[in-house]
């Protein structure tokens, strides 16, 4: 029904667009204005949790006991092991790490139904960055006005001083965001200790100078060209919108036509049509990626909605009614053009399905590593030689036995096997109980490698399915692994 | 950067031609991009700089040096330099540990392990197999069979002089050519060998005559291999009641080793190998399966 003139609307935005603009444009140079208002606030807030989280992190403890590292979230890359709060991962269980990827990919694409690039405006690194990077910017060389007015007057000296002094402030916070990095590496206060001092390891400096680059580069001069050139995110994102995920919207059936304060006054007077918006490209001024939203929804557009607190600015000021632009539709706006109800529909099939298979991802996540073992193990059949033929005419089998112990305690586990008749187990270099059961020793938190011989009675034939199960002697936990008895 | 003279102005993409012309189509003058140039000219400096820097080009009957002095074999040889002095501590403890306590210690019993399976595949390998399964006349080093002993001593002792090698420490003692030296009657040869196969249960031809075997086991062979045939680990004669042939258990192969003899070589290792690498070898060997306690 009403999708025949949406569309229509849309293409002719996207036609004006591409009549303006060539395939390639040389950079503009943009000095986004500071604004005050709602979203700016919660973009401070954001900034500040998410900067706060990623700077301090690294110095949360956690007792772990006498065997681990007390570092809540830790990157334990040489002794093969990550910490995160009361979870512990191995190597060989990385599909968790998949399993977050997994969530983090569906948390959003469920953002992106329900508003749009949201991610983009407030959350992506690059965006909070490049505003800290703005912030600093502002204060050191001024607002957009004085900048723009510094840059036509050339005014030579003040402007090195001030930009000497900016860049400085944007080396040391692309230093820090390199030294918070490596936190995670390694032990954060120790590290820290040593940085100071220039003991810390060789890597450690590489990491910082590649990652002070990359921030100083990013956030200090590629900006907004990032969002609009590098990021594949906002052209994947076309195929993963709807109609009803809300963007920041010029609502043109208010705002248009547009013009000044007296022109559109005296329209109105006239009885003619005249729209809210006065034309004074505050919402433009403030953008940090130069966007004029007025033309719609656009790629460049982070969707962080400082036009927004720009235009309720000026609205307040000359009294008219906020939320020219807002958080809409534009399925909305063409509504209230045709005089149709407005409609939002948050729970809609696209939002069920994102938030349901987060519930399933989520739920399956948590219920494996509640029910996972702290007991690993793998047995490989030794190929050379395959069997041997003992004095006796027995043949006798060489296993490679690799045992995980996850706890933080030395455990004994007694390993046996199954599945020929009078086979015998011995561990080489083993011990054995009092049950004649081979006994492995495990130190706390380690793997330990083992060499089994497993010898058949009489004429066993050339393949059997064997089962080794490993008894943890103390709680009784088992973990089991199958290979095959290999015979002339 | 020399640009070409601009053109006319291309009316289909706007962009302006170079001015030159084949068959009406025209050139746009689309510079590469001055990141695009600037990393081939770094590159291009880069290269002379590393040619300068680093052994380079060949000589008549030499070859550029560098002005660093750099050599790959000098960087081999600190790269092996480091790597000895990261296992300094573990080879020391190695050396200063007894044979029969390693075992107790699993972090060094381990090392002793990964050392030993790595100068095995470098030296014992190309006779003994990759993984110690042996072949015809070279023992299995896996099975419970040993000619010369299987204790960690025997082993390192074996290991450490040979067989029948060039130490005068080593192991001796051959099978002796009891055909060529017209020591056995061929009819003799072929019931001994008979008798041979019998002690551990294989079958004989029929109308063999054991009784006469055994005599001729008794006058000539008992004295190596004792009068059983249970073999003796002093002078490497190996038991003939087991399962286990090193050269094979057919009458053919047994009437070979009567009639030209036996005796396989294991060269001393002194000398060749250090110390703490026999002793990794030793332990290694133990554990493959076959070993004997004390």
């Amino acid at each position: 029904m009403a999708d025949a003139p949406l569309a229509g609307q849309l293409t002719s935005h996207a036609a004006e667009r591409a009549d303006e603009q060539p395939l390639y444009v040389p950079r503009k140079k943009i000095y986004p204005q500071a604004v005050k208002g709602r979203f700016r606030t919660i973009k401070w807030i954001v900034l500040a949790v998410t900067l706060g989280i990623y700077y301090f992190l690294p110095f949360i403890r956690w007792d772990r006991g006498p065997h681990a590292p007390n570092q809540a979230i830790l990157v334990d890359l040489p002794n093969h092991r990550f910490y995160f709060f009361f979870i512990e991962i191995w190597p060989q269980e990385v599909y968790y790490i998949t399993g977050l990827l997994i969530l983090a990919a569906l948390t959003l694409f469920l953002m992106n139904a329900v508003a749009g690039r949201v991610w983009c405006g407030y959350l992506c690194p690059q965006t909070v960055w490049t505003d800290l990077f703005y912030a600093v910017e502002r204060l050191i060389e001024g607002d957009r006005r004085e900048r723009t007015k510094r840059a036509k007057e050339k005014a030579i000296l003040e402007i090195v001083t001030l930009r000497i002094l900016k860049h400085s402030i944007w080396l040391l916070i692309a230093w820090w965001t390199g030294g918070a990095w490596v936190l995670y590496f390694a032990d954060a206060p120790t590290l820290v200790g040593q940085l100071l001092t220039f003991q810390a390891p060789a890597i450690a400096y590489i990491w910082i100078g590649i990652l002070t680059f990359t921030t100083y580069t990013l956030a200090g001069f590629m900006r907004e060209q990032v969002c609009t050139y590098m990021c594949p995110w906002p052209r994947i994102q076309a195929a993963l919108t709807d109609e009803y995920a809300l963007n920041v919207t010029y609502r043109y059936d208010r705002g248009e036509p547009r013009g000044s304060m007296k022109k559109n006054e005296a329209l109105k007077k006239q009885g003619l049509p005249a729209g809210d918006c006065i034309d004074c490209d505050q919402c433009v001024a403030v953008c940090p990626t130069g966007v004029d939203i007025r033309k719609g929804l656009q790629l460049d557009c982070i969707q962080c909605g400082l036009c927004i607190d720009a235009c309720n600015t000026v609205m307040a000021k000359i009294g008219r009614a906020p939320n020219l632009i807002a958080y809409d539709t534009d399925m909305n706006v063409q509504a209230r053009i045709e005089g149709r109800p407005e409609t939002r529909r948050i729970v809609r099939p696209r939002t069920i399905l994102y938030a349901g298979l987060i519930v399933t991802v989520g739920a399956i996540m948590l219920v494996s590593l509640a029910m996972r073992h702290t007991t690993d193990l793998s047995v490989m059949h030794d190929r050379n030689p395959l069997f041997v033929r003992l004095s006796d005419g027995s043949i006798r089998n060489g296993f490679t036995i690799r045992v995980a112990n996850k706890n933080l305690e030395e455990r004994r586990y007694a390993l046996e096997v199954e599945g020929l008749p009078d086979a015998r187990l011995d561990v080489v270099g083993g011990q054995v109980d009092q049950a004649g059961r081979a006994v492995i020793v495990v130190g706390p938190d380690q793997t330990l490698e083992a060499r089994a011989l497993v010898t058949a009675g009489g004429k066993p034939p050339s393949s059997t399915g064997l089962r080794f199960t490993l008894t943890d002697t103390a709680s009784g936990e088992t973990a089991h692994a199958g290979d095959h008895f290999m015979a002339p | 950067m020399a640009h070409e003279t601009q053109g006319p102005v291309d009316s289909v993409t706007g962009v302006a031609t170079t001015g030159h012309s084949w068959d009406n189509i025209q050139e746009l003058n689309n510079p590469l991009p001055r990141w695009w140039l600037w990393t081939f000219y770094a590159t291009i400096v880069w290269a002379v700089a590393y040619c300068i820097a680093y052994p380079a080009w060949p000589l008549v009957s030499s070859y550029t040096t560098g002005v660093f002095g750099w050599h790959s074999r000098e960087a081999i040889e600190a790269d092996l330099a480091s790597l000895k002095s990261q296992r300094a501590g573990m080879t020391a403890k190695l050396a200063d540990t007894p044979l029969e306590q390693v075992a107790q210690d699993p972090e060094l019993f381990a090392f002793a392990r990964a050392q030993g399976k790595a100068a095995f595949g470098d030296n014992c390998a190309p006779c003994h197999g990759a993984g110690g399964a042996g072949a015809k006349g070279y023992p299995n080093l896996n099975d419970d069979d040993w000619l010369w002993g299987g204790t960690l001593a025997q082993i390192e002792q074996t290991i450490r002089y040979g067989a029948r090698s060039t130490s005068d420490k080593g192991h001796q003692g051959s099978m002796p050519a009891f055909g060529r030296d017209g020591m056995l009657k061929r009819q003799d040869i072929s019931q001994v060998a008979d008798y041979v196969r019998s002690l551990s249960g294989l079958p004989v031809d029929r109308g063999a005559d054991l009784a006469a075997g055994a005599k001729v086991f008794a006058d000539n062979c008992a004295a190596c291999h004792g009068d059983k045939g249970q073999g003796n680990q002093d002078l490497g004669a190996p038991n003939l009641t087991d399962q286990i042939w090193l050269f094979g258990s057919s009458k053919a192969t047994i009437v070979e080793g009567l009639v030209n003899g036996r005796g396989g070589v294991m060269p001393t290792w002194h000398g060749r190998l250090d110390d703490t690498t026999i002793k990794a070898l030793t332990l290694y060997v133990h554990s493959l399966g076959g070993g004997r306690p004390q």
